[in-house]
């Protein structure tokens, strides 16, 4: 792969469910090693996205592409191309820590002579060194999201799908998150991650803000700030943009509508 | 193309399931045995000292001699000797007796004469289970005896050596000492496993589903089949330790004599528990809910197994739709095969087609629960 290929390619991508437009005419891609940044607020459209991503749901039509693979006709080939980490809570409770890293090194098939290598990298990068005998269920809230991702990332996939990895998890433990999202991508990782805290938005290279099912704005944090730049708002945050452009965008569609 | 790491690893996993949660593994290895013994003592109707009263009319050397093998037979136990109908019909109707035999007048004189003679007994027919069983005690008795006098007669008045007239003993089977526990204890233990299995697995699919654990899993390059083989594998141990305690429970506890050979036991026992198990799974799979699961691997797996099993209700004598829907409940295979093996002492050369056909239900079921895995997540 060279450096600047696109692992993500979505193209006008649909998700109706019956009715309703769960995912309205989605277009973006996402570049090697990037931190793709996947904003808005519950009901945007956000989680279903990255479901079609992980070829756990099927789109309703529309195209889209990860690490080379066609999500709805080689399901297959993607799943051996990603990580995922779901909403909720995705290990074991019941079992110890390296338990669930075994497990989870089975399922991926991780080749024998990197499996201790890779075993101990998880339990380096979820800082769970001293802990490969204690039950999951005794972890707090950000340790268990480190070991997920460390369990998510055992295979060293290409792209890593990270949906609201931070929530629900104290400010220095996210933190401490997102700062093995950026090793991740550092060490080549394309990170697709999703969240409703507007200020993490900071950490992504470039973010989509997604609302009702629609991508309304994509940039980077810096670009998108700059565009809403005043001289009554020298330094807006991102959570003005969100404001501003969800206004706009409702504004639209009620004159769409009359 | 199933990679056998990744079935390896999902057992495994299941496997710490089951070993973590304490309190199901005790139930699950303590309730088959437990319900062995319960529904070992409810069931076993064995009928015998049925309680009756005697009325002999006709005081003949005849009939005392007729009525003194009903005084020494373990089937019967005589309450009394009574002179009119009243007492008898009141024991009956209050429950004292179950029978009442009645030898008429003149019974030793037309036997003497080679007549036929009638002889009548009351049945109490509110248990028609208990009272079948004591008419057909009675009337091997009663035929006994006169085939016995006929022949005596017979040779007294010159006849010479004719043989005995048909001889009317009935020969039981398989089950000589008439021990209904031999009889029900091999398809009760069918029945057990049958809840147990679909139990046991009942849970396993849904709880992922209810935990979030599974839209985990789908990501993963896990398939659909090595899932399911991984999860059944897993309680497939706990299922072979349960059929090995049973079986031990009801030849030492309830003496139930094993004539058979424990391989043919385990191989019918193993493909049983391959079809009850995937039975669980896919209904784990298809509601995504433990609760509706359980309750529906109940259902589905108990009243098929205890009612068209053949294990409590002799299939012959069903009517014709219920007799039908026997042919589609996997029990009723895994009964003959149990009872073959335990009582007949059979092997596969003649219980092959119960096992085929155990072997196909199981294959179906197991198509059916990795088609459900495989659907996406909505
Ligand atoms: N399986 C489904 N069936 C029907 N509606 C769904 C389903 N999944 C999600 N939705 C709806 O789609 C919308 C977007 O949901 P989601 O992608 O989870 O949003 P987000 O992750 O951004 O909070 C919500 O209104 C949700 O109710
Ligand atoms: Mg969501």
């Amino acid at each position: 792969m060279t450096p600047h290929e696109n692992t993500v390619i979505i193209d006008k991508l649909v998700k109706r469910f019956g009715d309703f437009v769960a995912v309205d005419d989605v277009s973006l891609t996402v570049k090697r090693g990037e931190i793709f940044g996947f904003l808005g607020p519950n009901g945007a459209g956000k989680s279903t996205t990255i479901r079609i991503l992980c070829a756990l749901l099927a789109p309703t039509s529309g195209v889209a592409t990860v690490a080379g693979y066609d999500v709805a006709r080689e399901p297959e080939a993607v799943k051996l191309h990603i990580g995922y980490m779901s909403q909720k809570f995705s290990l074991y409770d019941d079992l110890t820590v390296g338990e669930n890293i075994e497990f989870f090194s089975g399922i991926y098939g991780v080749p024998r002579d990197i499996r201790d290598e890779r075993r101990a990298y998880a339990l380096r990068m979820a800082g769970l060194e001293e802990k490969e005998q204690t039950k999951t269920s005794l972890l707090a809230g950000g340790w268990k999201q480190r070991l997920a991702l460390g369990c998510a990332i055992l295979h060293q996939p290409p792209v890593v799908f990270l949906d609201e990895p931070t929530s629900g998890v104290d400010p220095l433990a996210r933190r401490a998150f997102w700062d093995l999202i950026n090793e991740l991508s550092h060490a080549g990782h394309t990170v697709f991650v999703t969240t409703h805290y507007m200020e993490e938005a900071e950490y992504c290279h470039r973010v989509a803000l997604m609302y009702r099912g629609r991508v309304i704005s994509l940039g980077t944090p810096h670009d998108l700030r700059k565009q809403l730049r005043s001289d009554t708002l020298p330094e807006p945050t991102m959570e003005d943009v969100f404001v501003s452009m969800i206004e706009r965008e409702d504004a639209a569609l009620a004159g769409g509508k009359s | 193309m199933i990679s056998f790491r990744r079935t390896r690893a999902m057992a495994r996993k299941e496997f710490l399931h089951i070993l973590r949660d304490s309190r199901s593994l005790y139930l699950a290895l303590m309730l088959p045995v437990v319900q062995l013994i319960l529904f070992g003592y409810a069931l076993s109707l064995d009928v015998d000292r049925i309680p009756i009263l005697l009325f002999d009319q006709d005081r003949s050397p005849q009939s005392r001699e007729m009525l003194a093998q009903f005084r020494g037979s373990r089937f019967f136990t005589v309450l009394g000797d009574i002179e009119s109908y009243q007492p008898g019909e009141y024991a009956i109707t209050s429950g004292t007796a179950m029978a009442v035999l009645v030898v008429p007048r003149r019974f030793g004189e037309d036997l003497a004469a080679g007549k036929q003679v009638p002889v009548q007994l009351l049945l109490d027919g509110s248990d028609s289970n208990t009272a079948s069983i004591a008419l057909g005690y009675a009337r091997a008795m009663v035929a006994g005896y006169s085939n016995q006098l006929r022949t005596e007669y017979q040779i007294r008045n010159g006849a010479g050596e004719i043989k005995p007239p048909v001889d009317p003993q009935i020969r039981v089977m398989f089950n000589s000492e008439l021990k209904s526990k031999n009889y029900i204890v091999p398809g009760l233990i069918a029945v057990i496993l049958m809840i147990l299995a679909s139990m046991l697995t009942s849970l396993a699919i849904a709880r992922e589903w209810e935990n979030g654990t599974m839209e985990e899993l789908l990501s993963t390059p896990v398939r659909a089949s090595e899932l399911a083989l991984g999860k059944l594998s897993a309680y497939f141990i706990l299922g072979a330790l349960d059929t090995v305690t049973i079986v031990l429970a009801g030849v030492y506890f309830f003496g139930v004599p094993l004539r058979g050979s424990a391989l043919v036991l385990g191989i019918s026992a193993g493909i049983f528990l391959f079809g009850a198990m995937s039975w669980g799974l896919m209904l784990s799979a298809i509601t995504r809910n433990q609760l509706q699961a359980n309750q529906l691997g109940l259902l589905s797996s108990f009243l098929p197994a205890f009612l068209l099993s053949g294990f409590v209700y002799a299939i012959d004598s069903m009517p014709a739709l219920p007799r039908f829907m026997t042919y589609i409940v996997p029990a009723r295979y895994f009964v003959a095969m149990m009872k073959g093996v335990f009582l007949k002492g059979v092997g596969m050369e003649l219980l092959w087609g119960e096992g085929l056909l155990l072997l196909l239900y199981a294959t179906v079921v197991f198509v059916i629960l990795t088609r459900k895995l495989r659907q996406k997540i909505a």
